[in-house]
C-alpha cells in the first residue's frame, strides 16, 4: 500500500478534497464517538435548529461504543460499529458542518450524495480490531449524554489513528470498487 | 444424584465470559494466518494483519478482542444424574453479571426492546438447556455481537428449492450483509426442523471449530462448496474487496415436515467466540 496520508482535526474542505478511495490515512487530534442513540438526539436538536452539545464544524464522528477501561487504561477496546444504522441522521449533520465519519460498512445512496454536496469523507476502520485501535487513543472525556453509557458522546484524543478512505467527496465507493475487482464469477 | 454447588456455576460462567471475550480461538487465529497467505488485496492483507495483532494484544493484556462483547448465549448439556444446589438459571445469570462486570466487558443489553434501559450487567443471558445422560454439566458461553447477528436471516423455503436453493440463499445473505458483519466471517447454516428450531441449529453450528466438517459427507461437501462460493464473491476483509470473506461454513440439519423447508443463516464475525467447561 502507498504511504499513509497524515491528517489533523478539525478537517478543512482542502483536507477532504485531497482524499481518494483506498487511501490509507492516519488521523491525529480530537474525534467524537457517537452512535445510534446519540445520533437520534443530535438529529432532533439540529432539525429544530437548536444548539448541539458540541460544535460539529470540521469534526469527525467515530461510530463506536467502547468497552469499559481496565484500571490503568484510558479507554477499553474501541472498534467501529456498523455505520449504516446512523444513515438516517447523517445528511443533516453534514449540512451543519460535519466533515468526516469513521465506521465500518456501506453507506446509503443519500449519505453518499450528501457527502459530495457538503464535501465530506467516510473512513473505514477495522471492525473487531478494537484492542489494537484503542492503542491510538491517548485521552478520553465524556462531553454529552453520559446517561447513554457506552453510547455517550466521548471526545477522543487520537494519534495516528489508522483508517482507509471508503467513500470520498467525489462519489467514489471502495466497497463497490473493491468487491468488483475481486469477484470471481 | 451428584450435587454441584451454586457458586461453582456462578464462577465457571463468569470465567467463561471473560475467556471467550479475551482469547480468540487458536483455530480462528490459524485460519486468519492461512487467509493472509491467500489474500490478494493489499488492503485485505493489512486488515488481516491488524486482526492477528489485535488478537495478540487482547490475549496478552486480557482485554476484549472486540468492544462489542455481545449478548451472552449459554448452551447447557445437563446430565440427568446431577443437580445444582439452587436455581441453575439464576446461577448462570449471576455468573454473566459477575463476568461482565469484573472483566470490564461492555454491557449491551436493554431491559425491554422498546422502552428498555441498559440493565448494566449484560443480563439476562439466553440459555438453551438439553438434558443428556450422565452426572456432568457442560457449559458453553458464546457471546455474540450485534453487527453480525443483525445480518443473519431465516427463510421458510419450499421443498422444491432443494439444496441449490439453500446454497443461493446462503451466498445471497452473505453478499447482502457485505461489510456489516466484519468479514472474514464464520457462517452457521441450519436446515430443517421448523421456524424457531432452524435458527437454533444455525446458532449451534457456530460452536464448531474452524475446519471441523459435518460428519455426513454430503453436507461436508456442501460446506466446502459454500466456503469457496462465498470467497469468490470478492467481498473480502471488512467488505473492502478481496479473497478472504469467510473462514468456514458449518451446516446443521434436522428432520422436517413434508410441507416445510426452513433454512437459517447465522453470521458470525471473525471473533467467533465460544468457551466451554465441564463441571
Amino acid at each position: 500500500m502507498s504511504q499513509p496520508i497524515r491528517l489533523n482535526t478539525p478537517l478543512t474542505d482542502e483536507d477532504v478534497l485531497k482524499l481518494k478511495i483506498g487511501d490509507s490515512v492516519l488521523i491525529t487530534g480530537k474525534i467524537y464517538t457517537a452512535r445510534d442513540a446519540a445520533h437520534k438526539r443530535l438529529f432532533e436538536l439540529a432539525e429544530k435548529g437548536e444548539p448541539l452539545p458540541l460544535d460539529l464544524k470540521g469534526q469527525i464522528i467515530y461510530y463506536a461504543g467502547p468497552a469499559p477501561a481496565k484500571p490503568g487504561y484510558v479507554i477499553g477496546p474501541a472498534g467501529p460499529t456498523t455505520s449504516g444504522r446512523c444513515d438516517p441522521y447523517t445528511p443533516k449533520l453534514l449540512e451543519i458542518g460535519l466533515k468526516g465519519m469513521i465506521g465500518k460498512g456501506v453507506r446509503s445512496r443519500t449519505v453518499k450524495e450528501a457527502m459530495q454536496k457538503y464535501k465530506a469523507v467516510y473512513f473505514a476502520a477495522t471492525g473487531g480490531a478494537a484492542a489494537l485501535i484503542a492503542k491510538n487513543i491517548k485521552a478520553v472525556k465524556v462531553v454529552a449524554y453520559e446517561d447513554l453509557g457506552a453510547e455517550a458522546i466521548r471526545e477522543l484524543e487520537v494519534v495516528d489513528f489508522p483508517v482507509i478512505v471508503a467513500n470520498d467527496a467525489y462519489g467514489g465507493d471502495l466497497y463497490e470498487e473493491g468487491i468488483k475487482k475481486y469477484r470471481k464469477d | 444424584m451428584r450435587e454441584v454447588e451454586y457458586n461453582t456455576v456462578v464462577e465457571t460462567v463468569a470465567r467463561l465470559c471473560k475467556e471467550a471475550n479475551y482469547f480468540l480461538g487458536e483455530d480462528v487465529y490459524e485460519a486468519l494466518k492461512k487467509g493472509l497467505e491467500k489474500e490478494e488485496s493489499p488492503v485485505g492483507k493489512d486488515i488481516l494483519n491488524q486482526l492477528l495483532k489485535n488478537a495478540d494484544i487482547a490475549k496478552q493484556e486480557e482485554i476484549p478482542i472486540c468492544q462489542d462483547t455481545g449478548f451472552a448465549v449459554v448452551f447447557l448439556e445437563h446430565g440427568m444424574d446431577v443437580r445444582v444446589k439452587g436455581d441453575i438459571n439464576q446461577a448462570i445469570t449471576e455468573g454473566v453479571a459477575k463476568g461482565y462486570t469484573e472483566g470490564y466487558l461492555r454491557k449491551s443489553i436493554l431491559s425491554d426492546p422498546i422502552k428498555g434501559k441498559n440493565t448494566n450487567d449484560n443480563t439476562p443471558p439466553i440459555i438453551y438447556t438439553r438434558l443428556v445422560p450422565g452426572d456432568k454439566i457442560k457449559i458453553t458461553v458464546a457471546p455474540k455481537g450485534g453487527g453480525s447477528e443483525n445480518m443473519s436471516a431465516v427463510k421458510m423455503m419450499t421443498p422444491a428449492d432443494g439444496i441449490e436453493g439453500v446454497k443461493k440463499f446462503v451466498v445471497d445473505t452473505v453478499v447482502q450483509a457485505s461489510s456489516n458483519p466484519c468479514p472474514p466471517i464464520v457462517v452457521g447454516v441450519g436446515i430443517g426442523g421448523n421456524f424457531e428450531y432452524v435458527a437454533f441449529l444455525a446458532k449451534k453450528a457456530l460452536l464448531r471449530n474452524i475446519g471441523e466438517r459435518n460428519p455426513d459427507p454430503f453436507y461436508a461437501d456442501v460446506e466446502r462448496e459454500l466456503l469457496e462460493k462465498i470467497n469468490n464473491t470478492g467481498v473480502g476483509p471488512m467488505g473492502l474487496g478481496g479473497r478472504i470473506t469467510c473462514l468456514d461454513v458449518f451446516i446443521e440439519v434436522f428432520p422436517r415436515h413434508i410441507a416445510s423447508f426452513p433454512v437459517a443463516v447465522n453470521i458470525n464475525c471473525h471473533a467467533a467466540r465460544h468457551k466451554s467447561a465441564v463441571i
